[in-house]
């Protein structure tokens, strides 16, 4: 028995080893998830946000929202790979103000390749005067390995600068982030098709939690608070995306090479 | 400058650098031809062309006739130019002021330099004899103004012209040497006056009546009576360190340790008189000529030795050619081309100073290592153009514009009016049809997938800014529309429908819709 409570300690030191900033985390405003992630989402850390090549506006408007709760008030560092501005179009800074978010303290970084986007962002990473750095990719990148995310792992936690991953087009690899969201667009509650429609709406499963269990929400974020939020009226079930029917644009291709 | 104390300037020419590569073939007289006035006339020739009684100026079918083994080449101005700037480069070493004389010569300011080299005859024959090795034939003369050392180098190369001895030192140089127009010089020699000795004997206003006054002001100058200021290539920077190597060289951690000391004694001589360097340069000497210069901009104006390796460090790692030592470098300079005031900021009670300076260190150093611009801040720009509404600019010089600038405030209840993330070129979608001509559409295709429109709202219209614009520019009405996936795109048809949509006739045409924007 003691020796199982010593084995028990010992997996916990090196499960925190050097992980000084562990304990603060940032509440994200959804009540559920906050719990589930037990306080938060953990400062000093990496986090990872996945999405479909189509899907890459909202997991872009999400990892804003995360961004803009752990940095608050510091400078943020978005690192950019050229060709993910072709894919899915230039960060506009008057939509991260619609968003409530503050793109004074935005710093874009535009890298050729994913050599240096990764470098940089290990750079930025030791910087301890920044909120949080981004670091944005197009597709499957080899370089972005174990061996990379350990290293932006490390560097996070010996500054207490928080790591954020967009992954868009990616599909999820080994890694050594502290979570992993798959963010896809979710409607608008329904109303009549010439109303309105209201804040931004995700669905945001968490896919992996190193501390925790995991889980699946439909997130509102409140542009004027600055949080996530449960939606008000949503009656519609959080059903699982149908994974049997691919894409639109990659069973044409596929029909395309058949033909 | 003035020429009053002792304005000491070099000339270095050197005549047939195209053909230099010819050498190896010195039995056979070779030359360079060029065309002028629709003859190939002999541009530069070498030693063994002018025993063969060659010269310069000779048509190429004249050259032929006297010496039927001539091997020819053509001139090439732009090699020559490119050559003589490599020079220029070489010359840095000797001082800071360099200018050409196209397109055979180098002025060089060796005021305040000559001690360094031992001497003004010591810097000559060092000078000489490297330029000499590398295969150029080279003639230099040292004298106060710069157009009295050229026309020295003409006839009398080798020579230093002490102080107010110009007028004698000339006098008996054929005027050729002056370096006028072809012209001028027939009419001088036509008019029994073969020497410059003759000429400065006559009136100033007889030569000013018949050649002209800036044949006068270049003869004042040649018997230094008066002096131009050379123009030098690049400004003089205002911190020079440098290192010379007896032994060149060539081990990178060699070249680190020696940037190491350069930044600190830099930055000490920056420190005393309160500076700090925003640009820095590091010039790398080869042994075999080649100069490289690498250059590094920074936000705001670096003081720590540290901080000044670090920049350097990261950029030479990130250079796409790196750094090729080849035989070895025999000089390494560090010099702060621009450098500013550092006014002196309390650090510790103020923690927002201090973390602005820590990320503009960090942009200095991303920059040194990307490229200044890839590194932007975005300021607001007064206008409704949603494609023009942000400008990117360099962070390292507007972080501080960036900080303060005033953002449009967001409607407070509101939902998102602007998309996140927008096209920098709306892209074509195609719209089969829409219900009413000037209403959304039902379904549109973009990037080959079709959207079925779920949600809808606007339209919001955008006229361009006629009073800017250059022709045609048609009003946009955007729509926000949700598709059935839930994803949120921000489209404008371009014209309004019939009004600006229409043929000379008057009959509607089909109208172009856009992409333009993605909503989280």
């Amino acid at each position: 028995m003691s020796m199982l409570a010593s084995l028990r300690g010992s997996i916990e030191r090196i499960e925190t080893h050097g992980d000084v900033h562990g304990l603060s985390k940032v509440a994200l405003g959804h009540r559920s998830a906050d719990a589930m992630l037990r306080g938060g989402l953990a400062l000093a850390a990496v986090h990872e946000v996945f999405a479909e090549g189509h899907q890459g506006a909202a997991a872009t408007g999400f990892l804003a929202g995360i961004a803009g709760r752990i940095a608050s008030r510091k400078p943020l560092v978005w690192v950019r790979q050229d060709f993910a501005e072709v894919e899915s179009a230039a960060l506009s800074p008057n939509g991260l103000c619609e968003l409530g978010l503050d793109p004074r303290l935005l710093v874009t970084v535009r890298a050729a390749d994913v050599e240096a986007a990764l470098r940089t962002t290990a750079d930025a990473l030791a910087c301890d005067a920044l909120g949080a750095v981004v670091l944005e990719t197009f597709g499957d990148v080899r370089q972005l390995d174990l061996v990379a995310s350990r290293k932006l792992t490390l560097a996070a936690q010996s500054s207490g600068v928080t790591a954020l991953l967009l992954r868009v087009g990616a599909s999820p690899a080994p890694s050594t982030a502290e979570t992993r969201w798959i963010v896809r667009a979710a409607h608008s509650p329904p109303a009549s098709p010439w109303s309105a429609w209201g804040a931004p709406v995700f669905d945001a499963q968490l896919v992996r939690n190193r501390h925790g269990p995991v889980g699946r929400w439909i997130m509102e974020w409140k542009c004027d608070e600055r949080q996530f939020r449960e939606p008000a009226a949503y009656p519609q079930p959080v059903a699982a995306a149908p994974a049997h029917r691919p894409h639109p644009a990659a069973a044409r291709s596929v029909r395309r090479l058949a033909s | 400058m003035g020429g009053l104390s002792s304005p000491l300037r070099g000339r270095v020419g050197e005549r047939g650098t195209a053909n230099a590569g010819a050498r190896a073939l010195d039995d056979f007289p070779s030359v360079v031809v060029a065309k002028e006035h629709n003859a190939l006339l002999l541009y530069a020739i070498d030693d063994a062309a002018i025993r063969a009684g060659l010269s310069i100026g000779l048509p190429l079918a004249n050259a032929r006739a006297i010496c039927p083994e001539l091997t020819v080449y053509d001139a090439d101005e732009a090699a020559d130019r490119k050559t003589l700037e490599d020079i220029a480069d070489w010359c840095d070493r000797f001082t800071p002021l360099v200018a050409l004389d196209p397109p055979h010569g180098l002025f060089l300011d060796i005021t305040g330099c000559a001690h360094l080299f031992g001497g003004e005859a010591a810097l000559l024959r060092t000078l000489c004899n490297a330029l000499t090795r590398q295969g150029f034939a080279v003639s230099a003369a040292i004298a106060a103004t710069s157009i009295c050392a050229r026309t020295l180098t003409h006839a009398a190369p080798g020579t230093i012209v002490a102080d107010g001895g110009e007028a004698d030192a000339v006098a008996a140089l054929p005027v050729a040497a002056l370096g006028a127009d072809d012209a001028i010089t027939k009419g001088l020699r036509r008019a029994g006056l073969k020497t410059i000795g003759d000429v400065a004997a006559r009136g100033r206003h007889e030569i000013s009546a018949r050649f002209g006054s800036r044949f006068t002001t270049l003869l004042t100058h040649a018997l230094g009576e008066g002096d131009a200021p050379i123009s030098p290539r690049k400004l003089p920077p205002d911190y020079i360190v440098e290192k010379r190597f007896a032994e060149p060289i060539a081990t990178e951690s060699t070249i680190s340790i020696t940037l190491t000391s350069l930044a600190a004694m830099l930055v000490s001589a920056m420190d005393k008189q309160g500076k700090g360097a925003r640009r820095l340069e590091a010039a790398f000497f080869r042994t075999d000529g080649a100069v490289r210069l690498i250059a590094v901009d920074t936000g705001r104006p670096v003081t720590s030795p540290e901080m000044v390796d670090r920049l350097f460090r990261e950029r030479l790692d990130a250079l796409n050619d790196p750094l090729d030592p080849g035989f070895g470098f025999d000089l390494i300079r560090l010099s702060a081309s621009r450098t500013e005031i550092v006014v002196q900021e309390q650090r510790d009670l103020d923690a927002t100073v201090h973390d602005n300076d820590e990320l503009s260190a960090l942009i200095d150093r991303i920059a040194a290592r990307i490229g200044g611009k890839r590194v932007i801040v975005h300021l607001p720009q007064d206008t409704h153009i949603p494609e023009r509404a942000a400008l990117a600019a360099p962070a390292q010089h507007h972080l501080a514009a960036s900080a303060q600038a005033a953002w449009p405030a967001r409607t407070i209840g509101e939902p998102p009016l602007r998309p996140l993330r927008l096209f920098e070129k709306p892209e074509p979608i195609k719209v089969p049809f829409a219900t009413v001509p000037d209403g959304p559409p039902h379904h549109f295709t973009w990037r080959r997938v079709t959207h079925a429109v779920v949600r809808v709202e606007g339209p919001e219209r955008i006229a361009m800014e006629w009073w800017k614009q250059e022709g045609r520019a048609l009003t946009r009405d955007y729509f926000r529309v949700e598709d059935e996936e839930g994803r949120r795109f921000w489209i404008f048809r371009d014209g309004l429908y019939e009004r600006e949509l229409a043929d000379e006739e008057g009959k509607p045409i089909a109208a172009n819709w856009y992409m333009h924007g993605l909503f989280a």
